[in-house]
Protein backbone atom coordinates (compact mmCIF):
# COMPACT_ATOMS: atom_id res chain seq x y z
CA UNK A 1 0.00 0.00 0.00
CA UNK A 2 0.96 3.63 -0.12
CA UNK A 3 1.56 3.89 3.57
CA UNK A 4 5.24 4.86 3.28
CA UNK A 5 4.31 7.62 0.84
CA UNK A 6 1.52 8.91 3.07
CA UNK A 7 3.85 9.04 6.03
CA UNK A 8 6.54 10.77 4.04
CA UNK A 9 4.15 13.49 2.83
CA UNK A 10 2.56 14.16 6.22
CA UNK A 11 4.86 16.87 7.58
CA UNK A 12 4.94 18.78 4.29
CA UNK A 13 1.14 18.85 4.09
CA UNK A 14 0.91 20.09 7.67
CA UNK A 15 3.39 22.80 6.69
CA UNK A 16 1.21 23.97 3.81
CA UNK A 17 -1.82 24.40 6.06
CA UNK A 18 0.22 26.17 8.71
CA UNK A 19 1.42 28.65 6.10
CA UNK A 20 -2.21 29.29 5.18
CA UNK A 21 -2.77 30.46 8.72
CA UNK A 22 -4.06 27.30 10.38
CA UNK A 23 -2.68 26.68 13.86
CA UNK A 24 -0.53 23.58 14.19
CA UNK A 25 -2.95 21.53 16.33
CA UNK A 26 -5.87 22.09 13.96
CA UNK A 27 -3.72 21.52 10.89
CA UNK A 28 -2.44 18.25 12.31
CA UNK A 29 -5.96 17.02 13.01
CA UNK A 30 -7.10 17.93 9.49
CA UNK A 31 -4.14 16.14 7.94
CA UNK A 32 -4.79 13.05 10.09
CA UNK A 33 -8.33 12.91 8.74
CA UNK A 34 -7.04 13.27 5.19
CA UNK A 35 -4.59 10.41 5.83
CA UNK A 36 -7.42 8.20 7.06
CA UNK A 37 -9.43 9.00 3.96
CA UNK A 38 -6.43 8.33 1.73
CA UNK A 39 -5.95 4.93 3.34
CA UNK A 40 -9.55 4.11 2.38
CA UNK A 41 -9.70 5.47 -1.18
CA UNK A 42 -6.17 5.28 -2.61
CA UNK A 43 -6.03 1.49 -2.91
CA UNK A 44 -8.85 1.75 -5.48
CA UNK A 45 -7.79 4.97 -7.16
CA UNK A 46 -4.43 6.51 -6.50
CA UNK A 47 -4.32 10.24 -7.35
CA UNK A 48 -1.82 11.48 -9.92
CA UNK A 49 -0.65 14.17 -7.49
CA UNK A 50 -0.69 12.51 -4.05
CA UNK A 51 0.59 15.56 -2.19
CA UNK A 52 -1.88 17.91 -3.92
CA UNK A 53 -4.68 15.49 -3.09
CA UNK A 54 -3.73 15.44 0.60
CA UNK A 55 -3.49 19.24 0.74
CA UNK A 56 -6.88 19.66 -0.93
CA UNK A 57 -8.61 17.12 1.27
CA UNK A 58 -6.99 18.33 4.50
CA UNK A 59 -7.86 21.92 3.62
CA UNK A 60 -11.46 20.93 2.92
CA UNK A 61 -11.68 19.08 6.23
CA UNK A 62 -10.36 22.16 7.96
CA UNK A 63 -12.87 24.47 6.25
CA UNK A 64 -15.74 22.10 7.03
CA UNK A 65 -14.86 22.24 10.67
CA UNK A 66 -14.60 26.01 10.77
CA UNK A 67 -17.68 27.17 9.04
CA UNK A 68 -17.75 30.91 9.69
CA UNK A 69 -18.55 32.43 6.30
CA UNK A 70 -16.45 35.57 6.49
CA UNK A 71 -13.33 33.85 7.66
CA UNK A 72 -13.99 31.08 5.12
CA UNK A 73 -13.83 33.58 2.25
CA UNK A 74 -10.69 35.06 3.81
CA UNK A 75 -9.06 31.68 3.99
CA UNK A 76 -10.01 30.65 0.49
CA UNK A 77 -8.50 33.84 -0.84
CA UNK A 78 -5.41 33.28 1.21
CA UNK A 79 -5.17 29.70 -0.11
CA UNK A 80 -5.33 30.90 -3.68
CA UNK A 81 -2.75 33.62 -3.12
CA UNK A 82 -0.33 31.19 -1.45
CA UNK A 83 2.25 29.95 -3.96
CA UNK A 84 2.79 26.18 -4.02
CA UNK A 85 5.75 25.41 -1.77
CA UNK A 86 8.95 24.18 -3.40
CA UNK A 87 11.03 21.33 -2.01
CA UNK A 88 13.28 23.64 0.02
CA UNK A 89 10.32 25.16 1.80
CA UNK A 90 8.83 21.75 2.44
CA UNK A 91 12.13 20.70 4.03
CA UNK A 92 12.17 23.82 6.20
CA UNK A 93 8.63 23.09 7.33
CA UNK A 94 9.54 19.53 8.22
CA UNK A 95 12.52 20.75 10.23
CA UNK A 96 10.29 23.20 12.10
CA UNK A 97 7.87 20.39 12.82
CA UNK A 98 10.70 18.30 14.23
CA UNK A 99 11.58 21.16 16.58
CA UNK A 100 7.97 21.79 17.54
CA UNK A 101 7.28 18.15 18.35
CA UNK A 102 10.44 17.91 20.46
CA UNK A 103 9.83 21.20 22.26
CA UNK A 104 11.42 21.23 25.75
CA UNK A 105 8.03 21.93 27.36
CA UNK A 106 6.93 18.39 26.39
CA UNK A 107 7.61 15.29 28.45
CA UNK A 108 9.60 12.61 26.60
CA UNK A 109 6.50 10.43 26.21
CA UNK A 110 4.50 13.33 24.74
CA UNK A 111 7.31 14.37 22.41
CA UNK A 112 7.66 10.81 21.13
CA UNK A 113 3.92 10.51 20.49
CA UNK A 114 3.64 13.90 18.79
CA UNK A 115 6.74 13.36 16.64
CA UNK A 116 5.49 9.99 15.44
CA UNK A 117 2.13 11.53 14.60
CA UNK A 118 3.01 14.83 12.97
CA UNK A 119 6.43 14.06 11.51
CA UNK A 120 6.16 10.29 11.18
CA UNK A 121 2.62 10.29 9.84
CA UNK A 122 1.66 7.30 11.98
CA UNK A 123 -1.95 6.98 13.06
CA UNK A 124 -2.95 7.22 16.69
CA UNK A 125 -3.82 3.54 16.64
CA UNK A 126 -0.40 2.57 15.34
CA UNK A 127 1.35 4.64 17.98
CA UNK A 128 -0.93 3.29 20.71
CA UNK A 129 -0.20 -0.25 19.65
CA UNK A 130 3.52 0.38 19.50
CA UNK A 131 3.51 1.57 23.11
CA UNK A 132 0.91 -0.87 24.36
CA UNK A 133 -1.66 1.64 25.55
CA UNK A 134 -5.33 1.95 24.53
CA UNK A 135 -6.02 4.12 21.51
CA UNK A 136 -8.14 6.56 23.53
CA UNK A 137 -5.30 7.08 25.96
CA UNK A 138 -2.80 7.80 23.20
CA UNK A 139 -5.27 10.16 21.51
CA UNK A 140 -5.52 12.14 24.73
CA UNK A 141 -1.78 12.14 25.18
CA UNK A 142 -1.36 13.62 21.70
CA UNK A 143 -4.12 16.21 22.23
CA UNK A 144 -2.53 17.33 25.45
CA UNK A 145 0.86 17.52 23.79
CA UNK A 146 -0.58 19.75 21.08
CA UNK A 147 -2.13 21.99 23.72
CA UNK A 148 1.21 22.19 25.53
CA UNK A 149 2.94 23.54 22.42
CA UNK A 150 -0.09 25.58 21.37
CA UNK A 151 1.61 28.88 22.15
CA UNK A 152 4.89 28.00 20.43
CA UNK A 153 5.37 29.86 17.15
CA UNK A 154 5.78 27.50 14.19
CA UNK A 155 8.88 29.37 13.04
CA UNK A 156 10.48 29.40 16.49
CA UNK A 157 14.07 28.18 16.17
CA UNK A 158 14.69 24.96 18.03
CA UNK A 159 17.52 22.93 19.46
CA UNK A 160 18.51 19.88 17.44
CA UNK A 161 19.65 18.13 20.62
CA UNK A 162 16.03 17.90 21.81
CA UNK A 163 15.01 16.27 18.52
CA UNK A 164 17.90 13.80 18.66
CA UNK A 165 16.92 12.74 22.18
CA UNK A 166 13.37 12.01 21.01
CA UNK A 167 14.53 10.02 17.99
CA UNK A 168 16.98 8.06 20.14
CA UNK A 169 14.13 7.17 22.49
CA UNK A 170 12.00 5.93 19.61
CA UNK A 171 14.89 3.80 18.34
CA UNK A 172 15.75 2.32 21.69
CA UNK A 173 12.20 1.10 22.30
CA UNK A 174 12.71 -1.14 19.28
CA UNK A 175 10.22 -3.25 17.44
CA UNK A 176 6.89 -3.73 19.13
CA UNK A 177 4.34 -5.09 16.68
CA UNK A 178 2.94 -3.84 13.38
CA UNK A 179 5.06 -0.72 13.33
CA UNK A 180 8.80 -1.28 13.48
CA UNK A 181 9.83 1.60 15.73
CA UNK A 182 13.53 1.13 15.12
CA UNK A 183 13.01 1.37 11.36
CA UNK A 184 10.77 4.40 11.84
CA UNK A 185 13.42 6.11 13.98
CA UNK A 186 15.99 5.48 11.26
CA UNK A 187 13.69 6.85 8.57
CA UNK A 188 13.05 10.05 10.56
CA UNK A 189 16.71 10.46 11.47
CA UNK A 190 17.69 10.06 7.80
CA UNK A 191 15.23 12.78 6.94
CA UNK A 192 16.59 15.04 9.65
CA UNK A 193 20.17 14.35 8.58
CA UNK A 194 19.29 15.36 5.01
CA UNK A 195 18.20 18.77 6.26
CA UNK A 196 21.18 19.66 8.45
CA UNK A 197 24.97 19.56 8.50
CA UNK A 198 24.96 18.79 12.21
CA UNK A 199 27.57 16.16 13.16
CA UNK A 200 25.63 14.73 16.10
CA UNK A 201 22.65 14.09 13.83
CA UNK A 202 24.95 12.14 11.54
CA UNK A 203 26.39 10.43 14.61
CA UNK A 204 22.95 9.37 15.77
CA UNK A 205 22.07 8.02 12.33
CA UNK A 206 25.33 6.06 12.23
CA UNK A 207 24.64 4.70 15.73
CA UNK A 208 21.18 3.54 14.72
CA UNK A 209 22.37 1.91 11.49
CA UNK A 210 25.19 0.08 13.27
CA UNK A 211 22.86 -1.30 15.93
CA UNK A 212 20.11 -2.10 13.46
CA UNK A 213 22.64 -4.06 11.42
CA UNK A 214 23.01 -6.52 14.29
CA UNK A 215 19.33 -7.11 14.80
CA UNK A 216 19.08 -10.34 12.77
CA UNK A 217 21.57 -11.89 15.20
CA UNK A 218 20.20 -10.38 18.39
CA UNK A 219 17.30 -12.72 19.12
CA UNK A 220 16.94 -16.46 18.85
CA UNK A 221 13.85 -17.96 17.31
CA UNK A 222 12.35 -18.44 20.77
CA UNK A 223 12.66 -14.71 21.41
CA UNK A 224 15.54 -14.94 23.88
CA UNK A 225 18.34 -12.38 23.64
CA UNK A 226 21.78 -13.29 22.29
CA UNK A 227 24.53 -11.23 23.95
CA UNK A 228 27.03 -9.48 21.69
CA UNK A 229 29.89 -11.88 22.32
CA UNK A 230 27.74 -14.87 21.29
CA UNK A 231 26.04 -13.40 18.20
CA UNK A 232 26.39 -15.08 14.85
CA UNK A 233 28.14 -12.25 13.04
CA UNK A 234 27.45 -13.73 9.62
CA UNK A 235 23.89 -12.55 10.16
CA UNK A 236 24.88 -8.92 10.60
CA UNK A 237 23.77 -6.62 7.78
CA UNK A 238 27.05 -5.59 6.18
CA UNK A 239 25.42 -2.98 3.96
CA UNK A 240 24.05 -1.08 6.96
CA UNK A 241 27.39 -1.38 8.72
CA UNK A 242 29.23 0.05 5.71
CA UNK A 243 26.78 2.92 5.48
CA UNK A 244 26.97 3.62 9.21
CA UNK A 245 30.75 3.63 9.18
CA UNK A 246 30.87 5.99 6.21
CA UNK A 247 28.45 8.45 7.78
CA UNK A 248 30.37 8.31 11.05
CA UNK A 249 33.77 8.86 9.45
CA UNK A 250 32.50 11.91 7.57
CA UNK A 251 31.10 13.37 10.80
CA UNK A 252 34.24 12.61 12.82
CA UNK A 253 36.31 14.27 10.11
CA UNK A 254 34.72 17.58 10.97
CA UNK A 255 36.18 17.39 14.46
CA UNK A 256 33.08 18.34 16.41
CA UNK A 257 32.78 15.29 18.60
CA UNK A 258 29.60 14.61 20.56
CA UNK A 259 28.12 11.73 22.52
CA UNK A 260 26.25 10.11 19.64
CA UNK A 261 29.37 10.08 17.48
CA UNK A 262 31.34 8.53 20.35
CA UNK A 263 28.66 5.87 20.90
CA UNK A 264 28.65 5.18 17.17
CA UNK A 265 32.43 4.81 17.17
CA UNK A 266 32.15 2.10 19.83
CA UNK A 267 29.43 0.35 17.83
CA UNK A 268 31.60 0.61 14.71
CA UNK A 269 34.53 -1.05 16.47
CA UNK A 270 32.29 -3.96 17.44
CA UNK A 271 30.95 -4.14 13.90
CA UNK A 272 34.50 -4.22 12.58
CA UNK A 273 35.43 -7.43 14.39
CA UNK A 274 34.70 -10.59 12.37
CA UNK A 275 34.69 -12.55 15.63
CA UNK A 276 34.13 -11.37 19.19
CA UNK A 277 37.69 -12.45 20.04
CA UNK A 278 39.08 -9.97 17.50
CA UNK A 279 37.38 -6.93 19.03
CA UNK A 280 39.69 -3.94 19.46
CA UNK A 281 38.88 -3.40 23.12
CA UNK A 282 41.77 -1.02 23.67
CA UNK A 283 40.31 1.45 21.20
CA UNK A 284 36.87 0.89 22.65
CA UNK A 285 38.16 1.87 26.07
CA UNK A 286 39.58 5.07 24.52
CA UNK A 287 36.16 5.89 23.13
CA UNK A 288 34.51 5.20 26.47
CA UNK A 289 36.97 7.67 27.97
CA UNK A 290 35.77 10.26 25.43
CA UNK A 291 32.15 9.40 26.11
CA UNK A 292 32.69 9.75 29.83
CA UNK A 293 34.35 13.11 29.33
CA UNK A 294 31.38 14.25 27.23
CA UNK A 295 28.58 12.95 29.44
CA UNK A 296 29.87 12.11 32.92
CA UNK A 297 27.29 9.34 32.84
CA UNK A 298 27.49 6.56 35.47
CA UNK A 299 26.12 4.09 32.91
CA UNK A 300 29.05 4.92 30.67
CA UNK A 301 31.38 4.37 33.64
CA UNK A 302 29.87 0.93 34.07
CA UNK A 303 30.21 -0.07 30.44
CA UNK A 304 33.72 1.32 30.41
CA UNK A 305 34.67 -0.91 33.35
CA UNK A 306 33.53 -3.97 31.42
CA UNK A 307 35.53 -2.82 28.39
CA UNK A 308 38.62 -2.37 30.59
CA UNK A 309 38.06 -5.90 31.80
CA UNK A 310 38.29 -7.07 28.20
CA UNK A 311 41.27 -4.89 27.29
CA UNK A 312 43.39 -5.16 30.43
CA UNK A 313 42.09 -8.24 32.23
CA UNK A 314 39.40 -8.98 34.77
CA UNK A 315 41.37 -7.51 37.68
CA UNK A 316 41.61 -4.12 36.00
CA UNK A 317 37.94 -4.31 35.10
CA UNK A 318 36.91 -5.05 38.66
CA UNK A 319 39.12 -2.21 39.91
CA UNK A 320 37.38 0.17 37.52
CA UNK A 321 33.99 -1.21 38.54
CA UNK A 322 34.78 -0.51 42.19
CA UNK A 323 34.55 3.23 41.46
CA UNK A 324 31.07 2.89 39.96
CA UNK A 325 27.92 3.42 42.04
CA UNK A 326 26.88 -0.13 43.12
CA UNK A 327 23.21 0.90 43.06
CA UNK A 328 23.28 1.32 39.28
CA UNK A 329 21.09 -1.06 37.26
CA UNK A 330 23.20 -3.83 35.70
CA UNK A 331 26.03 -3.32 38.19
CA UNK A 332 25.61 -6.85 39.53
CA UNK A 333 25.51 -8.22 35.98
CA UNK A 334 28.76 -6.49 35.08
CA UNK A 335 30.36 -7.61 38.33
CA UNK A 336 29.21 -11.19 37.74
CA UNK A 337 30.71 -11.20 34.27
CA UNK A 338 34.05 -9.86 35.48
CA UNK A 339 34.20 -12.22 38.44
CA UNK A 340 33.65 -15.18 36.16
CA UNK A 341 36.37 -13.87 33.89
CA UNK A 342 38.63 -13.61 36.93
CA UNK A 343 37.93 -17.26 37.76
CA UNK A 344 35.84 -16.62 40.90
CA UNK A 345 32.91 -18.83 39.93
CA UNK A 346 30.95 -18.97 43.21
CA UNK A 347 30.85 -15.17 43.43
CA UNK A 348 29.93 -14.93 39.75
CA UNK A 349 27.03 -17.35 40.15
CA UNK A 350 25.75 -15.50 43.20
CA UNK A 351 25.99 -12.13 41.44
CA UNK A 352 24.27 -13.43 38.30
CA UNK A 353 21.36 -14.63 40.44
CA UNK A 354 21.24 -11.28 42.22
CA UNK A 355 21.35 -9.44 38.90
CA UNK A 356 18.48 -11.59 37.60
CA UNK A 357 16.34 -10.57 40.55
CA UNK A 358 16.76 -6.87 39.81
CA UNK A 359 16.75 -7.13 36.01
CA UNK A 360 14.44 -4.52 34.47
CA UNK A 361 13.22 -6.71 31.62
CA UNK A 362 12.38 -10.34 31.07
CA UNK A 363 14.95 -10.95 28.36
CA UNK A 364 17.81 -9.85 30.61
CA UNK A 365 16.39 -11.68 33.59
CA UNK A 366 16.21 -14.91 31.62
CA UNK A 367 19.71 -14.45 30.28
CA UNK A 368 21.17 -13.75 33.73
CA UNK A 369 19.32 -16.66 35.30
CA UNK A 370 20.73 -18.96 32.65
CA UNK A 371 24.26 -17.68 33.31
CA UNK A 372 23.87 -18.47 37.01
CA UNK A 373 22.48 -21.90 36.18
CA UNK A 374 25.30 -22.54 33.71
CA UNK A 375 27.95 -21.88 36.35
CA UNK A 376 26.10 -23.79 39.05
CA UNK A 377 25.81 -26.87 36.85
CA UNK A 378 29.22 -26.76 35.17
CA UNK A 379 31.18 -29.99 35.64
CA UNK A 380 33.87 -29.41 38.26
CA UNK A 381 37.25 -30.24 36.82
CA UNK B 1 6.98 6.44 30.21
CA UNK B 2 6.80 3.37 32.37
CA UNK B 3 3.95 1.08 33.21
CA UNK B 4 2.91 0.31 36.77
CA UNK B 5 0.35 -2.02 38.27
CA UNK B 6 -1.80 -0.78 41.15
CA UNK B 7 -3.22 -3.69 43.09
CA UNK B 8 -6.20 -3.52 45.40
CA UNK B 9 -6.57 -6.32 47.97
CA UNK B 10 -9.63 -7.91 49.54
CA UNK B 11 -7.23 -9.37 52.09
CA UNK B 12 -3.51 -9.43 52.68
CA UNK B 13 -2.66 -5.76 52.56
CA UNK B 14 -1.92 -3.96 55.81
CA UNK B 15 -5.08 -2.54 57.41
CA UNK B 16 -6.50 0.58 55.85
CA UNK B 17 -7.00 3.61 58.09
CA UNK B 18 -10.76 3.71 57.53
CA UNK B 19 -11.09 -0.04 57.69
CA UNK B 20 -14.82 -0.84 57.66
CA UNK B 21 -15.84 -3.82 55.46
CA UNK B 22 -17.89 -2.77 52.44
CA UNK B 23 -20.97 -4.75 53.42
CA UNK B 24 -21.35 -2.40 56.39
CA UNK B 25 -21.40 0.79 54.33
CA UNK B 26 -24.63 2.40 53.20
CA UNK B 27 -25.70 1.75 49.58
CA UNK B 28 -25.05 5.44 48.90
CA UNK B 29 -21.52 5.12 50.22
CA UNK B 30 -20.92 2.12 47.97
CA UNK B 31 -22.22 4.06 44.97
CA UNK B 32 -19.96 7.00 45.82
CA UNK B 33 -17.00 4.66 46.06
CA UNK B 34 -17.72 3.18 42.61
CA UNK B 35 -18.22 6.66 41.20
CA UNK B 36 -14.84 7.75 42.56
CA UNK B 37 -13.11 4.76 40.96
CA UNK B 38 -14.82 5.43 37.63
CA UNK B 39 -14.00 9.14 37.75
CA UNK B 40 -10.39 8.33 38.53
CA UNK B 41 -10.10 6.06 35.49
CA UNK B 42 -11.76 8.68 33.25
CA UNK B 43 -9.43 11.36 34.51
CA UNK B 44 -6.42 9.17 33.71
CA UNK B 45 -7.76 8.53 30.25
CA UNK B 46 -7.86 12.30 29.85
CA UNK B 47 -4.25 12.67 30.96
CA UNK B 48 -3.12 9.89 28.62
CA UNK B 49 -1.99 7.67 31.51
CA UNK B 50 -4.67 4.98 31.67
CA UNK B 51 -3.93 1.53 30.29
CA UNK B 52 -6.29 -0.95 31.94
CA UNK B 53 -8.45 -1.65 34.97
CA UNK B 54 -10.23 -4.76 36.11
CA UNK B 55 -12.14 -5.97 39.12
CA UNK B 56 -11.80 -9.55 40.29
CA UNK B 57 -14.33 -11.79 41.91
CA UNK B 58 -13.27 -12.94 45.40
CA UNK B 59 -14.07 -16.48 44.27
CA UNK B 60 -11.41 -18.65 42.72
CA UNK B 61 -9.16 -21.62 43.23
CA UNK B 62 -5.57 -22.83 43.11
CA UNK B 63 -4.85 -25.19 40.20
CA UNK B 64 -1.99 -27.52 39.45
CA UNK B 65 -0.98 -30.17 36.95
CA UNK B 66 -1.54 -33.66 38.31
CA UNK B 67 0.43 -35.81 35.90
CA UNK B 68 0.07 -37.19 32.41
CA UNK B 69 -3.42 -38.17 31.41
CA UNK B 70 -4.87 -36.84 34.68
CA UNK B 71 -7.09 -33.78 34.97
CA UNK B 72 -5.68 -30.75 36.78
CA UNK B 73 -6.21 -30.68 40.53
CA UNK B 74 -7.92 -27.75 42.19
CA UNK B 75 -7.60 -26.53 45.74
CA UNK B 76 -10.34 -24.13 46.73
CA UNK B 77 -12.06 -22.13 48.00
CA UNK B 78 -9.28 -19.86 49.21
CA UNK B 79 -8.29 -20.00 52.85
CA UNK B 80 -9.44 -17.07 54.97
CA UNK B 81 -5.82 -16.12 55.54
CA UNK B 82 -4.89 -15.99 51.87
CA UNK B 83 -3.71 -12.73 50.35
CA UNK B 84 -6.54 -11.93 47.88
CA UNK B 85 -6.40 -9.43 45.03
CA UNK B 86 -9.61 -7.45 44.46
CA UNK B 87 -8.63 -5.80 41.22
CA UNK B 88 -6.01 -3.78 39.42
CA UNK B 89 -5.29 -0.69 37.42
CA UNK B 90 -2.43 -0.34 34.93
CA UNK B 91 -1.02 3.15 34.38
CA UNK B 92 1.65 4.49 32.03
CA UNK B 93 3.43 7.45 33.60
CA UNK B 94 6.53 9.58 33.17
CA UNK B 95 8.03 9.11 36.63
CA UNK B 96 7.92 6.87 39.67
CA UNK B 97 6.84 9.92 41.68
CA UNK B 98 3.79 10.29 39.44
CA UNK B 99 2.92 6.62 40.04
CA UNK B 100 3.10 7.26 43.79
CA UNK B 101 0.92 10.35 43.48
CA UNK B 102 -1.74 8.50 41.52
CA UNK B 103 -1.68 5.54 43.90
CA UNK B 104 -2.17 7.97 46.75
CA UNK B 105 -5.18 9.50 45.02
CA UNK B 106 -6.74 6.11 44.32
CA UNK B 107 -6.15 5.17 47.94
CA UNK B 108 -8.27 8.16 48.98
CA UNK B 109 -11.45 6.60 47.52
CA UNK B 110 -14.31 7.15 49.98
CA UNK B 111 -15.62 4.35 52.20
CA UNK B 112 -17.65 4.22 55.37
CA UNK B 113 -19.03 7.57 56.43
CA UNK B 114 -18.00 9.01 53.08
CA UNK B 115 -14.45 9.36 54.43
CA UNK B 116 -11.30 8.33 52.51
CA UNK B 117 -10.36 4.72 53.12
CA UNK B 118 -6.58 5.34 53.03
CA UNK B 119 -6.38 1.86 51.64
CA UNK B 120 -2.91 0.33 51.18
CA UNK B 121 -2.43 -0.27 47.45
CA UNK B 122 0.34 -2.40 46.07
CA UNK B 123 2.44 -0.64 43.43
CA UNK B 124 4.46 -2.85 41.06
CA UNK B 125 6.59 -1.77 38.10
CA UNK B 126 6.23 -3.68 34.84
CA UNK B 127 9.27 -5.41 33.41
CA UNK B 128 10.01 -3.57 30.17
CA UNK B 129 11.01 -4.51 26.67
CA UNK B 130 14.78 -4.73 26.32
CA UNK B 131 16.53 -1.60 24.99
CA UNK B 132 18.17 -1.78 21.58
CA UNK B 133 21.40 -0.07 22.62
CA UNK B 134 23.13 -2.07 25.32
CA UNK B 135 26.79 -1.07 25.27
Amino acid sequence: MDEPLLRQLTPAVIGVLVHRGVDFATAEDAVQEALIQAALTWPDRRPADPKGWLVTVAWRKFLDAHRSEASRRDREQRAEAEPPPGPAEAADDTLQLFFLCAHPSLTPASAVALTLRAVGGLTTRQIAQAYLVPEATMAQRISRAKRTVGAVRFEEPGDLATVLRVLYLVFNEGYTGDVDLAAEAIRLTRELASMTEDEETAGLLALMLLHHARRPARTRRDGSLVPLNEQDRSRWNTRLIAEGVEILQTALGRDRLGEFQAQAAIAALHADAPRAEETDWVQIVDWYDELLRLTGSPVVQLNRAVAIGEADGAGAGLAALATVDPGLPRHSAASAYLHEKAGDLPTAARLYAEAARSAPNLAERDHLTRQAARINHAPRG
Amino acid sequence: MAKYLLLKHYRGAPDAVNNVPMDQWTPGEIADHMQYMGDFASRLEGTGEYVDGQALSPEGTFVRYDGEGRPPVTDGPFAETKDLIAGWMVIDVDTYERALTLAGELSAAPGAGGKPIHEWLELRPFLTAPPTVTE
